[in-house]
């Protein structure tokens, strides 16, 4: 039994940590934020020279051919340093979407793209998870019509993979004629999720598509999210440290008060064992197919309840500071926030996974 | 990461389990199943058997009578007599009194104990806190004065489990008034039938006796009862504190506790007479507990692997205690919730002693009191959760 990082995975999050200390600074973030997508596609540059846009991609079609827990640790990273990137939906879901859906033409045309950092490709899954205001996308012969909304990656996408109804995955070019785009403005300014409107838009199939590929796509997902939130909610703890270790109140830090301690020490309590838990549910992706979906709930679910718990206590931790802007520590907030609703919130998802174990109808 | 077990470890695993299926016997099984204490008897002649087998205790040194099993090993054994509803081995000697021992003890001592501890023959209890000694140890007060070739000892322990059924104790006590508080403490190994040895009991919350206060007056120890050097038990303490601290968390039990609320939720109907089970909020809550847990189980076989890797426990273990209690507690309360109203004949009729007593109602309803009562000490010994928090502020976060 070894219930560890390979030291090669930790040399991958050592050089994605040192890539990211560097390269996205929090000013770096807020630009970003503002919607300049010229600082996305530049760090996305970057990113392409560690391997990362095609780490899941298999050697042949240019890629790293790693697996999902080696992807869990880089989002980890990610989400550490609110890094503005586009991994989720482009490195992850289509990338994934392609493998197990796509034809050989369909993956020899997009996979080495991806893998080299050359396009950003969107994914429309929400409403394979629940349909929510009538959206929801119909087939009919090589077009599609309906609206899917919170599409992954939206922005700046090159190529989207959107699910239909029937749990077909299409190709969508983002000029098709009939296709319409809206920006959705979320709370989280680092990634974007967007609307699209299909009239008749011509679409390509994914000919290997089925209800396991689209739910597939959406447990790599789930469980990116989860780690995503593992790392901001780490670096929301240190920061929290940090800061009770230097604010001082009655003439003394207000991390030797125990009521500040305590906090400190319950975030800590409630974040480091969900650690294993994620590495374990990204593990089982590749290796323990069994208990891959019911993982990928387990993971996303409790991830969003912890996160949630550090998140405010953090902020609480910073008193006042934590409430501005000029902190920035509301990025690390609103990121948790986000990765707890995108792809099912905790609710949703725990109802799937009573539904798993048969508990549910 | 390679968290599947190796061929050998499921050999392992069969052997252990074809072994505990072969020789536990039923009222051994039973008598952990149905009630929340094991009756010492119980518990003697199980050990006997896996003393005879050579299991008793495999985390110890093999040249002490261990079983040289690695830790997944030992980890795939705890899970199996979980599984098998077999009663838990005493700890007090097994895995606290028994490595200090070998570990700090000299050769007398150690040929003196070691066999009635792997044996099951001699059972122990642990006197640490006192009345005015809980979380903040150091400032216990029993003496101990030398007086020629013996000890007197005086003062009151409390809290000491299972002391009404132990024939030692090992105690901490002051031997020096000294500055710093730690340095006047020693170790010493008390026969329960000394004069002056007076044991009085504690009724639980559950309505159990487990619980015990043991006063001492005017007794007498013989110096060849001093683990190692005088003043300096309060390192063999420690070392005690830390030792076998992976299996803090309580996962097996807490996995057995889901499955038994399974079943209950299966059995028991809802207000429209479905199944509880079917209930989606009871399954809600039901599920977030579950991914606690599981969550916690990983953490534990990821501490286990780094300990098999030869990296120490240290400060981890405060996770797992927090966690451990707080999942152990949250399953108490939803097996409450479950079995409704058949909480209150249980509640009435379990009375000191008692309480394998059959209850009144469905026999899954028997024991979710008397295990909900007990469930509250969790958070409270091995060092309250309070505690923790401060050792994780200041072990892990530097606070």
């Amino acid at each position: 039994m070894e219930f560890a990082l390979s030291e090669e995975q930790r040399l991958l999050q050592d050089s994605v940590r040192r890539f990211l200390e560097q390269n996205a600074p929090l000013d770096k973030v807020r630009l970003a934020a503002g919607n300049t997508h010229t600082v996305q596609r530049s760090l996305w540059a970057g990113a392409s020279e560690l391997g990362i846009p095609g780490m899941l991609i298999p050697e042949d079609f240019g890629g790293m051919g790693l697996g999902f827990l080696d992807a869990a640790i880089v989002y980890e990273m990610f989400g550490r340093y609110v890094a503005p990137l586009p991994f989720l939906g482009t490195a992850v879901m289509a990338p994934l979407a392609l493998m197990l859906a796509g034809s050989e033409a369909q993956q020899e045309k997009w996979l080495p793209k991806i893998a080299a950092g050359e396009i950003i490709a969107g994914v429309a899954v929400t409403e394979s998870i629940g349909v929510r205001e009538g959206a929801g996308v119909k087939a009919g012969k090589g077009t599609l019509t309906g609206k899917a909304l919170f599409v992954v990656d939206w922005a700046e996408a090159d190529l989207y993979i959107v699910a239909d109804s029937d749990h077909g995955f299409h190709l969508v070019l983002p000029d098709a004629k009939g296709l319409s785009r809206r920006a959705l403005n979320t709370i989280d300014k680092t990634r974007s999720v967007g609307e699209l409107v299909f009239d008749q838009v011509a679409a390509e199939p994914l000919p290997r598509s089925s209800a396991d590929a689209v739910a597939r796509v959406i447990d790599a997902g789930r469980v990116m999210l989860a780690a995503d939130t593992l790392g901001a909610g780490q670096m929301m703890i240190e920061k929290a440290v940090a800061y009770a270790g230097e604010r001082k109140q009655f003439g003394r830090v207000i991390g030797s008060f125990q009521a500040v301690k305590h906090l400190c020490a319950e975030m800590a309590a409630a974040l480091e064992p969900s650690r294993s838990l994620v590495w374990y549910a990204a593990h089982a992706l590749d290796e323990v197919p069994d208990d891959a979906r019911l993982m990928a709930c387990h993971a996303k679910s409790h991830l969003s309840e912890v996160g949630r718990f550090v998140a405010r206590t953090a902020t609480e931790v910073h008193g006042g500071m934590g409430f501005t802007d000029l902190l920035g520590l509301h990025y690390w907030f609103k990121r948790i926030g986000f990765d707890r609703q995108l792809l099912g919130g905790p609710e949703l998802v725990r109802l799937e996974a009573a539904r798993l174990q048969g508990w549910a109808a | 990461m390679n968290i599947d077990f190796t061929p050998e470890d499921e050999a392992f695993r069969d052997e252990v389990r074809g072994f505990i299926a072969a020789n536990l016997p039923r009222e051994c099984a039973d008598s952990p199943a149905l009630g929340v204490m094991t009756d010492k008897s119980v518990v003697k002649r199980w050990h006997k058997t896996l003393y005879e087998k050579g299991w008793a205790a495999p985390a110890w040194p093999e040249e002490y009578g261990g079983t040289g099993w690695n830790a997944t090993q030992r980890f795939i054994f705890n899970e199996e007599i979980a599984r098998a509803n077999a009663p838990r081995l005493m700890p007090f000697g097994l895995t606290m009194v028994g490595p200090v021992i070998y570990t700090f003890g000299n050769a007398e001592q150690k040929s003196r104990h070691l066999q009635g501890i792997l044996s099951g023959d001699v059972w122990w209890c642990q006197g640490y806190s006192e009345p005015g000694a809980g979380s903040d140890l150091a400032s216990l007060k029993t003496t101990a004065a030398r007086d020629g070739d013996h000890y007197v000892v005086n003062g009151q322990k409390i809290w000491t489990s299972y002391a009404h059924e132990a024939d030692w104790i090992f105690c901490l006590v002051r031997t020096e008034q000294s500055a710093r508080r730690q340095e006047g403490i020693s170790f010493l190994l008390i026969d329960m039938r000394t004069p002056g040895v007076e044991v009085r009991p504690i009724i639980s919350i559950a309505g159990l006796h487990h619980l015990n206060e043991v006063f001492f007056t005017d007794v007498k120890v013989p110096v060849q009862n001093l683990i190692g050097e005088e003043n300096k038990g309060w390192t063999y303490a420690k070392y005690l504190l830390v030792h076998e601290r992976t299996s803090i968390g309580g996962v097996p039990e807490s996995k057995k506790k889901a499955a038994h609320i399974r079943a209950i939720a299966r059995a028991e109907r809802n207000a429209d007479g479905g199944a509880l089970m079917d209930d989606p909020a009871f399954q809600r809550k039901l599920a977030e507990i579950e991914v606690r847990l599981t969550s916690l189980e990983y953490m534990n076989l990821r501490i286990l692997a780094d300990a098999a890797a030869g990296k120490a426990v240290g400060p981890q273990s405060s996770l797992l205690k927090i966690v451990g209690s707080e999942v152990q507690q949250a399953l108490g309360e939803l097996a409450v919730e479950a079995v409704g109203y058949y909480i209150e004949p249980v509640g009435q009729g379990a009375l000191p002693g008692g309480a394998n007593a059959r209850g009144i109602g469905p026999a899954h309803a028997w024991n979710v009191w008397a295990d909900y009562g007990y469930g509250r000490a969790a958070s409270i010994y091995g060092g309250s959760n309070e505690i923790q928090h401060d050792v994780i502020a200041k072990a892990i976060l530097n606070l």
